[in-house]
């Protein structure tokens, strides 16, 4: 492959692309001036050399065993060698809107299992709660230690036609993905030293202490040094590698449910030297799975006995159980009332309109325009169930219609949004492709704290708009540029550092220059015979 | 430390040196059967195979079965591709208390088995040498000396014991001994040291009885057990007047001075016999340790309601 081709057939796809702006009359495009020099650097190394790092990259991956895994199966974590960019005052804008839209969600918890203010003001009818699979009776009227619910939140981001951030889904359960964005960034870095150079980047390895720092505020009263743990299910759940991760970069014990043991409802965990007290659990287990007294009694990975520790206020679990309601994806299409119920403020990022199928009038209306518009279940994650009418056959929306009928409490319709593109490598070249935009925000209970970046997914495949990493999907690097008087960037006073002159360093003994000359000569000659005597052998057999 | 994490430390010690002494066994054996002219390839591979602890094989041995069932075949839980499996299985599940340079180099070494199953067999023991030789020098020079770090050497030391006496019962059951004792100490890296110690001197009785007792030999079998036992020793928090409370610290405790203190002519007169005896001292006190510190839950499920 000649070196000029790499963003030759660039091509426009279906709505915004973030590095090349097309003009409206076809008359030409040009390159946005925050890709400038991503996009001339790339240039500059051409395709070979581009692909020579993309491979480079890869086999890292495999060696640090950065994976996650598909049914069971360990596969080495997508990472594309082409950097998205966020310029400053988008990402102002993202951040705003996403804390907002963390403390709005954070009330919205406190009243729904508290006193349900919010039933009695009309906002949100009560049964659109209440029969969400996620609404568990158990952790009514349990006040969390620091009142936080939302440790960790993850929002969804698209961006639509006209650039605009707008939010998909708000994760309130369990969010995965954060040990991807810091892995890319060390392994981006490593691979594109020069570009990386270029730009100011804000950093994204300090997501572990914030959490960490989270999770310790939120320890039960009484408790002064507590012993946080990150509970997995195990080493065959897909985000095995980012549960070791979190625990290794804040310090702290990675347990599954059989290390933990419920005794008069205190949390212990099982260790070489007898049991221990465990204060605070970052889990990353499902509500159904994390106390077989309480939900799925069949569960292996819980710990019985876990929810009356809670409720006894002896231990914190975090996110909290019950969480589930906040993510509904029904619930989602309240959130900008929420907001301007909560907090008296509009909402900063839109969401993306959404029809609900419990109500008549709107059901009528779509089940007309079936093959126009995104079908989702409101409890799904991960992209199943999800029906894209355009791309659906008349059978797939006959058998959906059935469904709808039949159960429209689980049903949401969207219009369809083409996603964003952004430059990805491809079989043929650098070529657009459909991402979104997942940043995390961790609540301390006095600040929300969202990390500059983010996971952005891509959808490799053309024109395909699911970007999840259970299809195919792959990862990008997301670079939060930062602005000249960002002092985040300074980073910490550093000590001063008195340049020093350093020692010179020790050598063992000689092993040459001491040696008299006579010596190694005399040395040289004890062979000298030999090797004349071998020498005139071998001229001696030379002329046979 | 958590007993589940102090568990997997164990067992990356344990499989890492089984992969280890399993391929300088081959090595001898393969030696043997190509220098020693009256070795008879089905007997010798026999008795290696069962000196080994394996017992479920079809058909005649040959050494082709042999590198397939301790070499080779990842399903043979005796080969060394099982065990470099299986430590690498027991890191990932440590993965959060092991240094990042540990990690990679399990890993690549797992990565890497496809094409060392491809080398020539004695090209493939070295690989295997090399790198678990590699793993163990940067977790010395990588790990925190506390508790899991006693029980990675915990788990090393007594896996150590065991491989050795199997070392030493292969080679007591070779039909040569003149050809298989210079080999053995070779494959334990002790021929230069052997010949320092004994002046040269090159006898059967004395190599046995420098891999069984030298205490300054690291791979000898006194020297390893010692390893365990301070090891055991560091775990136990609080010292005591008298005796041994830990059950492991007692089995390898007798094990080591049974060897120290009884006659070498006794311990040589039968050595498979002997050895045979080690090991099982060895997996009584691998069984000790795990039921002291790596307790584990049983399971429950729950029932809704009451059951009439």
């Amino acid at each position: 492959m000649d070196n000029t081709n790499l963003f030759d057939g660039y091509g426009p796809l279906a709505g915004f692309d973030e590095m090349i702006a097309h003009a409206s009359d076809g008359s030409g495009s040009s390159v946005r001036g925050n890709y400038a020099k991503v996009h001339a650097s790339f240039e500059k190394m051409g395709a070979d050399e581009v692909r020579l790092r993309a491979d480079s990259l890869a086999s890292s991956y495999l060696e640090q065993g950065v994976t996650f895994g598909v049914e069971g199966e360990e596969r080495p974590f997508p990472l594309d060698i082409a950097p998205r960019l966020i310029e400053a005052e988008d990402w102002d804008h993202v951040e705003q809107g996403v804390r907002q839209r963390v403390r709005a969600l954070e009330k919205f918890l406190a009243d729904a299992y508290g006193p349900g203010e919010l039933f009695a003001d009309g906002v949100v009818p009560r049964d659109t709660v209440v029969t969400s699979p996620h609404y568990h009776r158990v952790v009514a009227g349990l006040e969390p230690a620091n009142g936080v619910r939302v440790h960790v939140a993850g929002v969804d981001l698209i961006r639509d036609g006209n650039g605009d951030f707008r939010v998909l889904e708000d994760n309130v359960r369990v969010p995965s993905g954060v040990s991807y964005v810091m892995t890319n960034r060390r392994a981006l870095s490593a691979a594109l030293p020069e570009v990386f150079a270029d730009h100011r980047i804000r950093p994204v390895a300090h997501y572990s202490q914030a959490l960490l720092s989270a999770l310790r505020k939120a320890a039960p009263a009484g408790v002064s040094d507590p012993t946080v743990v990150v509970l997995t299910p195990g080493v065959y759940n897909s985000a095995y590698f980012e549960h070791t991760l979190l625990a290794r970069t804040m310090g702290v014990e990675l347990v599954e449910g059989r290390d933990l043991v419920c005794r008069s409802g205190r949390v212990l965990m099982r260790t070489t030297q007898g049991l221990e007290p465990v204060h605070v659990i970052y889990r990353r287990i499902d509500d159904e799975f994390l106390d077989p007294v309480h939900f799925r009694p069949d569960s292996a990975l819980g710990v019985p006995g876990i929810i009356n520790a809670a409720r006894a206020g002896h231990v914190t679990i975090a996110n909290a159980v019950g969480n589930g309601v906040a993510d509904d994806k029904l619930l989602y299409t309240y959130v900008p009332d929420l907001i301007r119920y909560y907090l008296s403020e509009e909402p900063i990022l839109r969401n993306v309109d959404t029809w609900r199928m419990g109500e008549a009038d709107q059901r009528e209306e779509v089940l007309d325009r079936l093959d126009e518009l995104v079908l989702k279940p409101v409890d799904g994650s991960g992209g199943k169930g999800i029906v894209i009418g355009p791309a659906a056959s008349k059978g797939e929306l006959d058998e959906l219609r059935d469904k709808i009928l039949l159960d429209p409490r689980a049903w949401i319709a969207q219009p369809v949004v083409s996603l964003s593109t952004v430059p990805t490598l491809v079989e043929d070249g650098i070529r657009p492709r459909h991402v979104d935009l997942r940043p995390f925000a961790v609540h301390d209970g006095d600040d929300v704290f969202v990390l500059p970046g983010g996971l952005t997914r891509v959808a490799l495949p053309e024109g395909e708009l699911i970007v999840n990493s259970s299809r195919g999907g792959g990862s990008k690097d997301t670079w939060v540029l930062a602005r000249p008087t960002d002092p985040e960037d300074e980073g910490e006073v550093a000590p001063t550092a008195t340049p020093v002159a350093g020692l010179s360093q020790s050598a063992g003994p000689a092993l040459d220059g001491h040696v008299p000359q006579l010596q190694v000569h005399e040395q040289e000659q004890q062979q000298a015979q030999w090797q004349s005597q071998s020498h005139s052998a071998s001229t001696e057999e030379a002329p046979c | 430390m958590l007993s589940r994490i102090a568990q997997s430390l164990f067992w990356i010690g344990r499989y890492l040196e089984r992969a280890d002494d399993t391929a300088r066994i081959l090595d001898v054996q393969m030696q043997v059967l190509i220098e020693d002219p009256g070795m008879d390839e089905r007997t010798s591979c026999e008795q290696l195979l069962s000196v080994m602890g394996v017992e479920n094989y079809t058909g005649q041995p040959n050494r082709w079965m042999m590198l397939d069932l301790l070499a080779h075949n990842p399903e043979a839980p005796t080969s060394i591709a099982a065990a470099i499996g299986a430590a690498r299985e027991s890191a990932r599940r440590a993965r959060e208390t092991l240094s990042t340079d540990i990690w990679a180099a399990i890993n690549t070494t797992w990565r890497g088995l496809g094409t060392a199953r491809a080398m020539r067999p004695p090209d493939m023991f070295n690989w295997v040498r090399n790198r678990t030789a590699m793993i163990s020098g940067i977790a010395d020079s990588t790990m925190s000396r506390d508790d899991g770090w006693h029980f990675f050497m915990l788990g090393r030391s007594i896996e150590r014991v065991d491989m050795t006496a199997r070392l030493l019962s292969t080679a007591a059951l070779a039909s040569g001994p003149q050809v298989a004792w210079p080999t053995t100490l070779r494959a334990c890296g002790a021929y230069e040291s052997f010949i320092r110690a004994y002046r040269g001197i090159e006898a059967d009785r004395q190599a046995a009885e420098f891999l069984l007792l030298d205490r300054w030999f690291p791979r000898s079998i006194v020297s390893s057990l010692a390893e365990a036992e301070r090891a055991l020793n560091k775990l136990e928090s609080a010292g005591q007047r008298s005796g041994f409370s830990d059950e492991a610290q007692r089995l390898l405790g007798r094990a080591r001075t049974e060897l120290e203190y009884r006659p070498l002519a006794d311990i040589v007169f039968d050595l498979p016999v002997e050895m045979e005896r080690l090991q099982r001292s060895c997996a009584a006190a691998s069984d000790a340790v795990s039921v002291r510190y790596f307790a584990e839950s049983e399971f429950h499920t729950w029932r809704g309601g009451v059951l009439l």
